[in-house]
């Protein structure tokens, strides 16, 4: 299905990544929207505040992230796509809810343009230190999927997809930004309405009598339905049958914990983006995200022409992380150089999946501003030298 | 207790009116002997029957807690949500959905304690909630620890040797941060709630009544107070109907005076009119409507 023309401002414009964010949202056909202002992340909500009574929806600032976080998905149930935003602390206090969007499979989006920590930190400054925040931040065993943009283009194109993905799969989806991203500004293209895929939400066709709210269906993931429209279901945060019906019992606690996770084997498994370079004779690959994968490209280059076989592996798709290519390439490069603006997360990732087949050097950045590409190239170089 | 005993033969034809309101599937359900709350649970049903109020249109949302177990006995879309956040919730799901009646139904410490924030904001903007809070004095659900609303002397686990911080008298709050209707009554008062509850199913905007009710396990007991009988008692003795009582004298104590009634109705435009009448002032014709949810659900939504 196309994108409603209403929400897309198709032309060529000049955006900063949390306006082409919001943007994004927009031609995703989001139509509601919470959130309380945080540096480095208000500009998206500002703008969808300026943009959307012309669209046709509902923008609301809420009295803290407790309350944006769920607001969002009261939105969701009541037929809404719908998204909330924040940075820092903000993102700390909405991890309940976004076990709450795990556990009751509810579609939506949350943007995080991360800065400094821990706790108030640095809150005009870069970080990437809430990946794993981001993976397991809130209590108990669940899936979500992490998406990471490099540039605004990225931020309005990979919004899209994070909507998409949570139609899909019927799960949280994090937009993690980093500050630079967010906040700045180059060439953003939006295509025509028409250009652009949207994912449906997949309204069950069974009558209410027949319907169970979460009977696993195509993909292991239950059939949506909304409220008002007849079905009389119930949604809990309790472990739950079926019929949605709380269930304390172990063997209902394992079907569907394990169901949250397993239903996103497919994106694990080759669905995942990333993108990739020199990897054909690589023996060094450069693994990073967001803007670090940006000043590693120059380390590369510098790499490359010192006749170092460096290759990179920029990852977009950041959970589920792609651990089966990575384990692959392991089998034949030397080392992994794995770059952040933290002290070392997704590395621990990329370890797990070399299990010991290739080196991995951690180049961390405690956050405050972006790597020396030098830095990142000494990594490659000692490397090399392995 | 003899005065209570009574045999009654149930014919095998016998109707419970209320039956096609609560998923009998899900019976029995939790709560004890004595309890309250499936007595405020009745009034809710007859209110929605008398109402004749379409089921499909209405929506309940319950926070955490014995109180936050209504949603899921509830025959209609209905919603568990996380502790004290059942109103953002609804706030939501009203906002994407404005055809919906949506029914907050919680416990005094899901929406008072964790949930006040959330409280005051929804009534400061008018929210058309209609918000019910079922007031046992107590965190039942976790074993009776003392809760904002717990009154002075009581004890309770948390406060073995008597609670000394001040209450919240929840009807004056209620009526400080903007709510269009407020009244309380207990749960000794069932017609008198049922009517309130009809009446708000009626009214636009942020209405809130509090239900006095026991919880005979965790409150009576540790108080020495009786059983659920004995609170009837109290309640019916210690209740003054006062329509129209400024709130502000109306706070509750320990064993006291009950002012019950109707304290506050009055007519402010809620929140989706005065977004509507904001958003045509700034921006004319050039303001569309929202239009979020889809009208049938078999259909694929089309945002
Ligand atoms: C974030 C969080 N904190 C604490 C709890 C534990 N908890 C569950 S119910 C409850 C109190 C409920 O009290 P009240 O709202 O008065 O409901 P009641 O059981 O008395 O009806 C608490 C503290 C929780 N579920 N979630
Ligand atoms: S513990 Fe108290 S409030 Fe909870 S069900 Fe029992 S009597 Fe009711
Ligand atoms: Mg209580």
């Amino acid at each position: 299905m196309h994108a409603d023309p209403k929400g897309v401002l198709t032309g060529v414009h000049f955006l900063d990544g949390d306006h082409a964010c919001c943007e994004g949202t927009l031609a995703a056909g989001a139509r509601f929207s919470a959130g309380y202002p945080i540096t480095p992340s208000t500009e998206v909500v500002e703008r969808f505040a300026s943009r959307i009574p012309t669209v046709g929806g509902i923008f609301i600032q809420m009295e803290d992230e407790l309350a944006a976080s769920i607001a969002i998905q009261g939105a969701v149930w009541g037929g809404a796509k719908a998204f909330t935003v924040t940075s820092g602390p903000g993102y700390s206090l909405m991890m309940e809810h976004i076990g709450y969007a795990a556990m009751t499979e509810t579609p939506c989006v949350f943007v995080n343009v991360q800065r400094g920590g821990p706790s108030t930190g640095l809150p005009t400054l870069p970080a990437q230190a809430d990946m794993m925040q981001a993976r397991w931040g809130s209590h108990g065993d669940y899936g979500i999927v992490a998406l990471c943009p490099s540039s605004p283009q990225e931020c309005f194109d990979l919004t899209i997809e994070a909507f998409n993905l949570s139609e899909e799969f019927r799960v949280p989806v994090m937009m993690m930004l980093d500050e630079c991203v967010g906040h700045m500004t180059e060439k953003v293209v939006i295509p025509k309405a028409e250009e652009i895929e949207i994912t449906p939400r997949r309204f069950t066709k069974e009558p209410p009598e027949k319907f169970h709210v979460y009977e696993p269906k195509e993909n292991q993931v239950p059939e949506m339905v909304q409220a008002g429209a007849g079905y009389r279901f119930h949604i809990t945060g309790l472990t739950h049958d079926e019929r949605g019906y709380p269930n304390m019992n172990i063997d209902a606690q394992d079907r569907l914990v394990r169901r949250l996770q397993d239903k996103l084997k497919p994106l694990a498994n080759g669905r995942g983006l990333c993108e990739t370079e020199n990897l054909e004779d690589a023996e060094v690959v450069v693994v990073s995200y967001g803007i670090t994968a940006r000043v590693a490209q120059r380390a590369l280059q510098l790499a490359r022409r010192r006749g170092i076989r460096a290759g990179k592996f920029r990852l977009i798709t950041a959970w589920p992380f792609p651990l089966e290519r990575i384990r692959e390439l392991a089998g034949r490069v030397k080392a992994f150089v794995v770059p952040e603006l933290n002290l070392g997360q997704m590395v621990y990732e990329v370890e797990r999946a070399a299990a010991g087949q290739a080196a991995v050097l951690s180049v961390t950045h405690a956050g405050g501003g972006v790597h020396d590409p030098e830095a990142i190239l000494n990594a490659i170089v000692e490397a090399a030298r392995l | 207790m003899s005065e209570m005993e009574c045999v009654m033969e149930i014919p095998e034809d016998a109707f419970n009116p209320v039956e096609p309101f609560l998923r009998m599937d899900r019976m029995p359900h939790i709560w004890c002997a004595g309890c309250g709350i499936g007595t405020t649970v009745n009034c809710f049903v007859r209110a929605l029957l008398n109402s004749k109020a379409d089921l499909d249109k209405v929506a309940i949302v319950s926070g955490i807690g014995c109180t936050g177990r209504v949603a899921g006995y509830a025959q209609m879309d209905s919603f568990h949500t996380t502790h004290g956040r059942a109103i953002p919730f609804a706030t939501g799901l009203k906002l994407a959905n404005p055809e919906l009646q949506v029914v907050v139904y919680s416990g005094d410490g899901d929406l008072f304690a964790i949930g006040g924030n959330h409280f005051i904001h929804a009534a400061r903007r008018n929210m058309d909630l209609k918000v019910i809070c079922v007031n046992n004095m107590i965190y039942a659900m976790t074993g009776g620890q003392s809760a904002p609303t717990t009154p002075g002397h009581a004890t309770t686990s948390t406060a073995p040797y008597g609670v000394f911080e001040p209450a919240f008298n929840l009807v004056s709050l209620a009526e400080a941060a903007g709510a269009s209707y407020v009244a309380r009554w207990t749960t000794y008062h069932v017609m008198q709630l049922a009517r309130s509850m009809e009446e708000i199913f009626k009214k636009k905007g942020f209405c809130f009544i509090e239900v006095l009710s026991p919880c005979p396990t965790l409150y009576q007991r540790r108080n020495k107070m009786g059983d659920g009988l004995e609170a009837m008692k109290y309640y019916k003795k210690a209740s003054k109907i006062r329509h129209g009582a400024p709130t502000s004298e109306c706070a509750l104590t320990k064993d006291g005076e009950i002012v019950v009634g109707k304290f506050v109705d009055r007519d402010r435009p809620d929140y989706l009119e005065l977004l509507r009448s904001q958003m045509v002032e700034s921006l004319g014709e050039r303001y569309a409507e929202p239009e979020m949810a889809c009208e049938d659900a078999e259909v694929t939504c089309s945002l």
